[in-house]
């Protein structure tokens, strides 16, 4: 096959599909094992400095803010990072702790640019940047999802999307078509916040699924954070909407409201007030940090956090849910 | 004469563009508010499809974000990002609408850097779905700002393809055939690309707009056809519905 065209971008992480799956042999537990645990304990235990890490869905919608805020908490640094992202990168980002990118999008969405990510790319601080589309990286953990060490896809094509990335385009040898090959991305270690899990680790998501399955199959470490923790009789109950089986899992945190400020479909509403609160502080970085100082590392937990927070505040926002009419 | 502003005639002369039984691509922002416009006025059956995986959502509440839960309120479905993705580059999706920072004769957008990409001036976004709804839908239409800062001959990063180089390159770099942006509806006027040279035209301008302030405002040679029509003003009930039932907080508007 003939390489057509190549990105010039770093490819951060280069995938051995073979290392993953001696890693999902020897390395994933197929025992029912409680692996519930706090939020300090699992980034303590599975998130580690210079780590290849993502995080699902993003930012205000199911995000895992209560592990985002605690590796913050933990100064978990030079870490490379696949961003699909809002708060949660915006925050890491300002708090100085990601060394390299592969980016889709980081911003704040109908309020604009992260500046986050302004001050730590233009600075220089972020050594590397490379870029992708949405689907672009999606797919990357759909290559690996799959167990394939790439993809072929019809996006980026043409643009300086694909020449700033790292992947290839190929004619392809059954149909003469030019193609753009995607390849598969392993992360050390992925974040996904869920609607309910087990104690084992079962996972299941309420309304749109994101990139959730995609990524939990992608990631030779995976932590869980989950609104409620439910009976295993209930998973085998409706094991029809179990998303992310316990063999992916390795950490399962009880976060009620875990994706405060974002929102969680059907629980809560996200918090309009506290998402600009962010926004406001992190226009500066003394301004992001005198938060962090308050909200972050100010509070001992996620517990504290929400009752910082405040009751009524998150009645409020249970009240104001997405309902099913 | 009915007051407004630049932003609600965007939204309303967008709206107009949505037809009923089309699928549809929307992103953050105006679009949301002229698909939800255009679902309660003219085009019913819109199927407006958001990237994250909500599909044919009643767009009864603004959407912040496209992820949240009113992407799929009502919906006839929640799936993902990849089916949604993997839907497009079937050629399901009719139309996707687009936005970015900068835009060229050749309806190519920018929205990840202004300046160079190693030491940007300026670090935007990047492109999120941008790109893919750029390669993959039927047809494109964005909707800008209109300026000089804007519109430009060339832009500094091509995070989504228009027309890339001009006539036959999209087919060239292996994007799908018969695809690229058909309009860009802009606070000025709206626009469309001449079939021979894949470059910018102006269509109509927008009520009280002469045609020097939209040449005025673009960075390049806009082709001017013979006739230039004249798009109508918002409606007393397109200025209604979006001010009373859309954006009744003044969100957006």
């Amino acid at each position: 096959m003939q390489v057509v065209d190549s990105g010039i971008g770093e490819l951060i992480q280069p995938p051995d599909m073979e290392a993953f799956r001696e890693w999902n042999r020897t390395q994933k537990s197929r025992t029912l094992i409680d692996k519930r645990m706090s939020e300090r304990e699992a980034i303590s235990r599975f998130v580690h400095d210079g780590d290849y890490i993502g995080t699902e869905l993003y930012g205000t919608v199911r995000c895992p803010m209560s592990l985002s805020r605690e590796l913050i908490r933990q100064g978990k640094k030079e870490l490379r990072v696949a961003g699909q992202g809002v708060l949660e990168l915006d925050m890491w980002l300002a708090a100085g702790l990601v060394k390299k990118l592969d980016i889709t999008y980081i911003g704040m969405e109908v309020y604009g640019v992260s500046n986050g990510l302004r001050r730590a790319v233009e600075s220089g601080q972020v050594e590397s940047v490379t870029e992708w589309s949405n689907a672009g990286i999606t797919w990357r953990f759909k290559a690996t999802s799959i167990g394939a060490p790439f993809i072929a896809v019809r996006s980026m094509l043409g643009s300086d999307t694909f020449k700033y990335s790292a992947a290839k385009s190929v004619e392809c040898p059954f149909t003469g078509l030019t193609v753009c090959l995607i390849p598969a991305l392993v992360l050390d270690v992925g974040l996904i916040h869920v609607h309910r899990a087990d104690r084992y680790g079962n996972c299941q998501i309420e309304g749109i699924s994101g990139f959730a399955f995609e990524m939990a199959r992608a990631c030779k470490r995976l932590v869980i954070s989950a609104e409620e923790i439910i009976p295993t009789e209930e998973i085998r109950r409706y094991p029809d909407h179990t998303i992310i089986p316990f063999y992916l899992v390795d950490a399962v945190v009880h976060a009620p409201l875990g994706s405060h400020p974002g929102e969680m479909a059907y629980m809560y509403a996200r918090d309009e007030p506290a998402i600009k609160e962010w926004m406001e502080a992190n226009k500066t970085a003394e301004g992001a940090q005198a938060y962090m100082d308050r909200l972050v590392h100010g509070v001992a937990d996620h517990e504290k956090y929400l009752e910082r927070v405040g009751r009524q505040r998150l009645d409020e926002l249970i009240e104001m849910r997405e309902r099913r009419e | 004469m009915t007051e407004y502003s630049s932003t609600e005639l965007l939204i309303c002369i967008a709206a107009r563009v949505f037809e009923n039984g089309k699928t549809c691509f929307i992103g953050t922002g105006v679009p949301m508010l002229a698909a939800s416009l255009a679902q309660r006025l003219y085009a019913p059956d819109l199927v407006a499809i958001f990237e994250f995986g909500g599909t044919g959502a009643q767009l009864e509440d603004l959407p912040m974000a496209v992820g949240e839960a009113r992407t799929f309120h009502k919906a006839l479905a929640a799936s993902g990002i990849c089916d949604i993705m993997e839907t497009a580059q079937r050629g399901f999706i009719d139309y996707g609408f687009l936005g970015g920072a900068q835009i060229d004769p050749y309806g190519n957008l920018n929205s990840t850097v202004i300046g160079d990409h190693g030491s940007p001036k300026v670090r935007l976004p990047g492109s999120g779905g941008g790109n893919d709804v750029g390669s993959l839908c039927w047809q494109t239409i964005a909707l800008m700002r209109h300026d000089k800062r804007r519109f430009v001959p060339q832009v500094d990063f091509v995070t989504t393809p228009g027309f890339l180089t001009g006539p036959g390159a999209r087919e060239a770099a292996g994007l799908p055939v018969n695809t690229g942006p058909i309009a860009v509806i802009s606070t000025l006027a709206t626009m469309g690309f001449d079939s021979d040279t894949c470059r910018m035209q102006l269509e109509a301008l927008h009520p009280g707009v002469t045609l020097e302030q939209a040449l005025d405002n673009t960075g390049f040679e806009l082709l001017i056809p013979t006739e230039v029509k004249r798009n109508a003003p918002p409606t007393a009930e397109e200025l209604r519905v979006l001010r009373d039932e859309i954006d009744p907080t003044g969100l957006y508007i």
